[in-house]
């Protein structure tokens, strides 16, 4: 479980957000949804601790991360995949390497090992096929399939999604969201999707978390959401082109 | 103020790089793919540096010793000397900011900019011992090897323009290099290519790790990363040439 406790950002004087509390409960998909700039993806950032708060603390599984020491925070981190918003895969390294490159790290995996896993993952996004494809060579949305495989060949108990469909056409965004729900559902993954692709987030999630004014201003279930007379709730979701 | 929070996060920077520099295994395979691309690539281009830089000494020592009172081996003397402490050094030091340090910058703002260092980081890596340790340890092996290549290349060059232009010949050239030949020499030439090989890695991977703002701040960190690493290549020289000459 991540809980999310008074949590409060800032850059240099400029506040992102403060206040934000939240609960992520195992097994669920959460979205954290707002304008581009509110700081979505700087409050994903801070649930593995790649940026640290100016106040409050997040507790995996009860500790709170902030006060690991930098070797603890490393095998606490190994609990999360990520999918970057670009997909952030080594563009040095071919896309099967991407896959296999923490396997070779952080397991004593021999090779025919560590092909067998690779290929299980690049087979459970479609992309099977890819042989030594070079990143460079990748569109948009396999980027993100490779990506999305890279997060997953450690097993992580948590995965983390910032935009996710972002750049994406309709029909590669719902193979996305597919892979989303099939990673929840099959995998028994804990998910925190950060989005404003509201047709997306509908699809995926339970339960959603609106970032806006500087704060967590709306939280609550799918089907609270769609009963929700919160008025910039209802503005940003109307703003998305989505009937809800 | 910036210049103090630039020292603070250079200082931690390298206090992380020696923290980590014992997690051997995990940059193994980076040093030795960073030693080929810092080293070995960088021979032809310092070599051809080290050649003209010493054939033109030896062309303009000649040129401005017209007296016959001074003996022609003393082309080769000066020649040979400048080269091993100074110009050897200095040439492939300032060649390799622009060739080395550019390309670490490079390398490092792009991973920053794209987030695959967050993506090491996630992954419970630690993206110093990753990135930064196998670079400036490739920089500062590797150095006193093109710093040998810079000499050696510029003597020769030195006595090919000699016999070229018919200014001084081998057996003259050499007779001058041997006799002020000191091998304390060679060991402060060795010494500075050390430090440069730190001081450059070291500045640009500062400015390449801390990249920001998509393009255009990869562009900025590489500027920085090539101008900072040519002053303190300056720099270090004159203060080793004050603390250890």
């Amino acid at each position: 479980m991540i809980e999310i406790q008074n949590l409060k950002k800032s850059f240099g004087g400029n506040l992102v957000w403060e206040g934000v509390d939240l609960t992520i409960h195992d097994g669920t998909t959460v979205a954290i949804v707002g304008k581009s700039g509110c700081g979505k993806s700087v409050l994903l950032k801070h649930l593995n601790a790649l940026l640290f708060p100016d106040e409050g603390q997040v507790l995996i599984d009860g500790r709170n991360i902030f006060d690991l020491s930098y070797v603890d925070l490393r095998i606490v981190r190994q609990k999360f995949g990520v999918l970057f918003q670009g997909a952030a895969l080594f563009d040095s390294i071919s896309a099967y390497e991407n896959v296999a490159f923490p396997l070779r790290y952080f397991t004593s995996k021999n090779e025919q090992e560590i092909r067998d896993r690779v290929m299980a993952c690049l087979e459970l996004v479609n992309l099977g096929k890819i042989g030594d494809k070079g990143t460079s060579e990748l569109s948009g949305g396999m980027r993100k399939r490779v990506g999305l495989a890279r997060a997953i060949v450690l097993e992580p108990e948590y995965l983390l999604y910032d935009e996710p469909t972002s750049g994406l056409d309709p029909e590669t965004s719902d193979e996305i969201n597919d892979l989303i729900i099939h990673m929840t559902k099959n995998l028994s993954i804990t998910s925190v999707v950060i989005s404003h692709d509201m047709h997306s987030v509908l699809r995926v999630a339970e339960y959603v978390a609106f970032l806006d004014e500087q704060k967590l201003s709306w939280q609550g279930t799918i089907d609270e959401l769609r009963v929700s007379d919160h008025k910039r709730l209802m503005e940003f979701t109307r703003a998305s082109e989505y009937q809800i | 103020m910036q210049l103090f929070l630039e020292i603070g996060r250079y200082s931690r920077l390298l206090y992380e790089a020696i923290r980590s520099a014992s997690e051997f295994k995990t940059y193994r395979k980076n040093l030795f793919s960073e030693m080929v691309k810092t080293g070995t690539d960088s021979l032809g281009i310092v070599s051809v540096a080290g050649f003209f830089t010493g054939a033109v000494l030896t062309i303009q020592t000649s040129y401005q010793f017209t007296s016959a009172l001074v003996p022609k081996s003393t082309i080769g003397a000066i020649t040979s000397q400048s080269m091993i402490i100074e110009l050897a050094a200095v040439i492939s030091g300032l060649v390799l900011a622009g060739r080395v340090g550019a390309r670490i910058a490079t390398e490092l703002g792009n991973m920053r900019v794209s987030e695959q260092i967050d993506a090491l980081e996630s992954m419970g890596f630690n993206s110093v011992t990753f990135l930064v340790i196998p670079r400036v340890i490739a920089g500062i092996l590797m150095f006193p090897i093109i710093y040998v290549a810079a000499a050696v290349s510029g003597i020769v060059g030195g006595v090919l323009a000699g016999l070229m232009t018919g200014s001084v010949t081998v057996h003259e050239f050499m007779e001058g290099a041997r006799l002020y030949f000191f091998p304390w020499d060679v060991a402060f030439g060795v010494i500075k290519s050390f430090v440069f090989g730190f001081v450059i890695t070291s500045i640009s991977c500062y400015q390449g790790y801390f990249a920001s703002g998509g393009a255009e701040g990869v562009g900025y960190a590489t500027t920085r990363a090539t101008v900072l690493s040519c002053i303190y290549v300056l720099l270090s020289s004159f203060l080793l040439a004050a603390i250890l000459l």
